[in-house]
């Protein structure tokens, strides 16, 4: 790592480098957590007209804080429709009507298969149990695209994941299209480090930026397997300071 | 007809040891209050359903009411963990807990599968996920129109589904507005209702995005104002957050637990 200390947490840059993917009027199906902080900074700089959809119910959610829970009543009552749990996964998830999802996990692997389940090889003697899978899988299924957020750790980022809860791009080619999923996919892989997207040629995760102040070598050392670097590495672009100021104003709301 | 009866009567009523039981609500509308009676009653044995088992499966569990638990997220949103489930998967105290574990999709769709009468139900989650190979109630399938493959999911029809509303009217017609989550599934799914609401009023006077379930559809109707709390009835009052946030130091330690429990709870 450089040695001069950055003006922004890990947290940080990955929320303000996850939000610059969203556009305007695309529909975000939203998590606790990071990705709400993620899609609201986006729809407080960029992207008013963002459609986020939490999936206790709120459609059209436009909350001012941000929400501890999934169903906080900030989301319903700034909402445009409340719809029960079924609609919002069998119909719009399911029926194909969202362009993207947001997800985190405790472990991903290089075709982006995800687990928030156990850790350990043995699911009934789990070293770490994990809260299970809840809206994930149908996310990483049926959004058209889904962007995942998480820390750039060995511990993190393994060749295998313990236990598929939500399905990635691989190893298997073809194996979204076998299963008739709609979606592409993890398509962009954000950690506190850089971007990792996944190689057209076989769907393996590759490194294609990273963040200011990092080298190629710090992200080599907290990936568990070989990366593969693209040929054309980008540097992300540092957080501008009307980021940041959003940003920082969400969260002392909140 | 929905019977109106006081809470304690209906759980005794409709939760017998052994009992499955669906105690819903999405973050809004957790009917703690019947937990609680559960608890005081002492009720064994029970598998119980939840989405999120959230601080009511946390207490259920700790109180040793709880065999199994159907589950499909199971933390306490944007706080951690749920110490007293952890406790009981990880050591068995203070009783063995098997668990039945889902996506949201599919254990909503067990229920929707429940409430139309069907004994299955199809989706296309879990399909090359390791949670399709350990689920118990899921099965691979080929439609029979594309031949593509789907996860079918088995009906869950609770014994009891209990649940909690802002209103009920004398007939014991029950109203809801905002988040209703699974409510209508449940309610149509379970053999026996239980609504808690916050007050009987003579007229529902009727609000945007509400629904009313016919007292024909419930068992029992209990009033029983601030029943939800810590979680939220919209309208009423709001999530009790810091209470959620404490709740870690409360259940972390059997000992401040069984404390909270006899405070709290048995002696409330």
């Amino acid at each position: 790592m450089a040695d001069r200390k950055p003006a922004w947490a890990a947290d940080e840059i990955m929320t303000v480098v996850a939000a610059r993917h969203l556009r305007d009027g695309m529909s975000c199906f939203v998590g606790i957590g990071i990705p709400s902080t993620v899609a609201n900074l986006a729809r407080n700089t960029h992207a008013p007209n963002l459609f986020l959809i939490y999936e206790a119910g709120p459609l059209g959610a436009k909350p001012y804080r941000l929400p501890l829970s999934i169903g906080d009543g900030e989301l319903a009552t700034t909402a445009d429709s409340v719809v029960s749990v079924p609609e919002v996964f069998n119909y719009w998830l399911q029926g194909g009507h969202i362009d993207v999802g947001y997800l985190s996990a405790a472990q991903i692997d290089r075709f982006g298969n995800l687990n928030t389940t156990v850790i350990g090889p043995d699911y009934h003697d789990p070293k770490v149990r994990l809260p299970g899978a809840g809206g994930a899988p149908e996310i990483a299924a049926h959004c058209r695209e889904v962007t995942v957020i998480m820390r750039h750790t060995r511990r993190a980022f393994v060749p295998r994941v313990d236990f598929v809860t939500s399905i990635g791009l691989g190893p298997e080619p073809g194996i979204r299209s076998r299963f008739g999923f709609r979606g592409a996919g993890p398509i962009n892989v954000i950690t506190d480090l850089g971007v990792l997207k996944p190689d057209p040629l076989d769907n393996e995760l590759t490194l294609v930026a990273t963040h200011p102040g990092v080298e190629v070598q710090d992200v080599l050392d907290q990936t568990e397997w070989p990366l593969r670097v693209a040929s054309s590495l980008e540097a992300t672009e540092p957080p501008a300071s009307e980021e940041l100021a959003v940003l920082r104003d969400l969260k002392s709301r909140s | 007809m929905a019977e109106h009866l006081g809470l304690s009567e209906a759980v005794s009523r409709y939760v017998q040891d052994g009992d499955t039981v669906a105690l819903e609500g999405f973050t809004h509308l957790i009917p703690f209050a019947a937990g609680h009676e559960i608890i005081r009653q002492q009720k064994r044995d029970l598998t119980v359903s939840r989405m999120t088992p959230d601080l009511i499966y946390d207490q259920l569990i700790g109180a040793g009411c709880v065999r199994k638990l159907l589950f499909s997220w199971g933390g306490n949103p944007g706080v951690g963990s749920l110490y007293r489930f952890r406790d009981a998967v990880e050591n068995g105290w203070p009783v063995p807990l098997e668990l039945e574990e889902h996506s949201h999709a599919g254990l909503t769709n067990r229920y929707v599968a429940g409430a139309s009468g069907m004994p299955f139900t199809v989706m296309k989650g879990y399909l090359g996920t390791s949670l399709g190979e350990i689920a118990p109630h899921v099965r691979f399938l080929d439609c029979p129109f594309t031949g593509k493959p789907v996860a079918a999911v088995r009906a869950l029809n609770p014994d009891t589904g209990i649940l909690h509303a802002q209103r009920a009217d004398r007939a014991g017609n029950v109203q809801v507005w905002g988040i209703s989550g699974v409510f209508r599934e449940v309610v149509m799914a379970s053999r026996q209702v239980i609504v808690t609401v916050e007050e009987v009023v003579d007229v529902l006077d009727r609000r945007p995005g509400d629904f009313v379930m016919p007292s024909m559809a419930i068992t029992a109707v209990c009033e029983s104002p601030e029943g939800a709390r810590p979680s939220y009835v919209q309208d009423y009052y709001e999530r009790d957050n810091d209470w959620y946030r404490k709740w870690p130091e409360v259940s972390r330690e059997r000992d401040a637990f069984l404390a909270w429990l006899d405070e709290s709870v048995m002696g409330a």
